[in-house]
């Protein structure tokens, strides 16, 4: 079936599955900074946003997704970019593929909160899990990059 | 996974509890993260999506929820923060992250009575009411002790009293399931203490809350109620948790629980 939706503020007609995940849909289509990795929806690698909120695509049905708007990592690079940079000056970053996912919820986070609490901040960040890194550093760089140090 | 061979959105709710009646293998869609770990095989798939139930409002004197409102909605909604202390946006707010409480939903979390439910518990302790699409409106109690049928959660109403309350879990990881929850309320000298996640289905410990309703409250008591509460109800065994290790958290949760309500209680008299 087909279905029509905003993708990184452009419009598309996809054809796909009615019981496809949007996860795959978008890593299909080339959106490859969407990762999989725990197939019970509580990782938070697949994070995209659904009107700007954020959510698991792997859990999302794509044909949900029908004139919705969606963004991926790739439609926020300048912002994704400048956190990545105090991500990497705080030796937060090892082997990056949780970073897509992760950085699109520290944006979310950015955009929902005001002057959060440290407590706040983990709370926010609890469903995306990082096996490499570390989240002492993760939490560094996003109070750094939030200016609540 | 999960499979379906169609998937339709109906705009009106008797279509879509006529297709869900059409064929048994037809079914609703919540937020799907249960239902995708699990390897379903769905006739039809039902979305509710376009019928207008995502919303949290005041309805002559109850706050009225949609079948299809998240759990963050729950979390973050001015409405319930001010009301019982909290206790709803309390009981979801460890349930994974933020992404996941942003797509899943009250309806299903409610109507599938899932054992590990951190919000059936709240519900619970709260004077709540499950609105069916045939089986009209009922206490939640009742919807729970009620055998599963096929019917539509349209939405709920929980009474806008003055009652105060409290939601605590144990988890072994946070974001993890919950091993024990417990909900405890009051309303003027009205207790009702629920536990949930004993794996089985949050449940109100009657004789626990009777005792604690009746004359004059010590810390002897509060310590019995606990007591008679860990006594009164059945505790089961999963990769989580034992029933004796639930049974004696169970004593300990419910004991703070009171002594929480009662500190509320204070402060805000």
């Amino acid at each position: 079936m087909k279905i029509t939706l905003t993708i990184n503020d452009k419009l598309v007609t996809w054809d796909i599955e009615k019981d496809e995940m949007l996860a795959d849909t978008l890593r299909s289509h080339g959106l490859l900074s969407v990762k999989k990795a725990c197939k019970t929806s509580c990782c938070g690698l697949c994070t995209v946003w659904m009107e700007d909120k954020s959510v698991l695509s792997c859990t999302i049905l794509s044909v949900r997704v029908h004139g919705k708007k969606i963004t991926t990592i790739e439609g926020v690079q300048k912002a994704a970019d400048e956190f990545a940079r105090v991500l990497t000056a705080e030796g937060a970053e090892q082997c990056g593929f949780c970073s897509p996912g992760f950085i699109m919820n520290v944006l979310a986070m950015k955009k929902e909160l005001v002057n959060p609490s440290e407590e706040d901040i983990i709370h926010y960040l609890t469903g995306n899990l990082c096996r490499c890194t570390g989240y002492m550093g993760q939490l560094r760089a996003v109070k750094i990059y939030l200016g609540v140090l | 996974m999960f499979t379906l061979n169609d998937l339709v959105q109906p705009e009106k709710i008797e279509t879509a509890y006529q297709i869900l009646t059409d064929k048994r293998n037809n079914a609703i869609l919540g937020g799907c993260a249960f239902l995708k770990m699990g390897s379903k095989r769905i006739g039809t798939a039902i979305d509710l999506s376009n019928l207008k139930l995502s919303y949290i409002k005041e309805t002559n004197g109850f706050i009225e929820i949609g079948a299809m409102t998240s759990l963050r909605e729950i979390e973050t909604h001015a409405l319930l923060n001010n009301y019982f202390n909290a206790v709803l946006p309390k009981s979801v707010r460890n349930i994974i992250g933020v992404q996941f409480r942003n797509s899943v939903t009250v309806g299903a979390s409610v109507y599938a009575k899932y054992g590990f439910s951190d919000l059936i518990t709240a519900l619970l302790a709260l004077e709540t009411e499950v609105e069916l699409y045939k089986g009209g409106r009922m206490p939640l109690v009742d919807f729970l002790n009620k055998p599963k049928g096929k019917d539509i959660l349209v939405r709920l109403w929980v009474k806008m009293d003055a009652c105060k309350a409290t939601y605590l879990n144990l988890r072994n990881s946070a974001s993890d399931y919950s091993v024990l929850n417990v909900a405890v309320s009051k309303l003027e000298d009205h207790w009702t203490i629920v536990v949930g996640a004993r794996p089985g289905r949050a449940t109100i410990a009657s004789k626990a809350s009777a005792a604690l309703s009746e004359g004059k409250l010590s810390d002897v008591k509060i310590q019995e109620a606990a007591q008679t509460a860990a006594q009164e109800l059945s505790f089961g065994t999963n990769m989580r948790g034992t029933a004796e290790y639930r049974k004696a958290l169970c004593k300990v949760l419910v004991k703070r629980a009171i002594m929480e309500v009662l500190d509320e209680n204070h402060t805000n008299h």
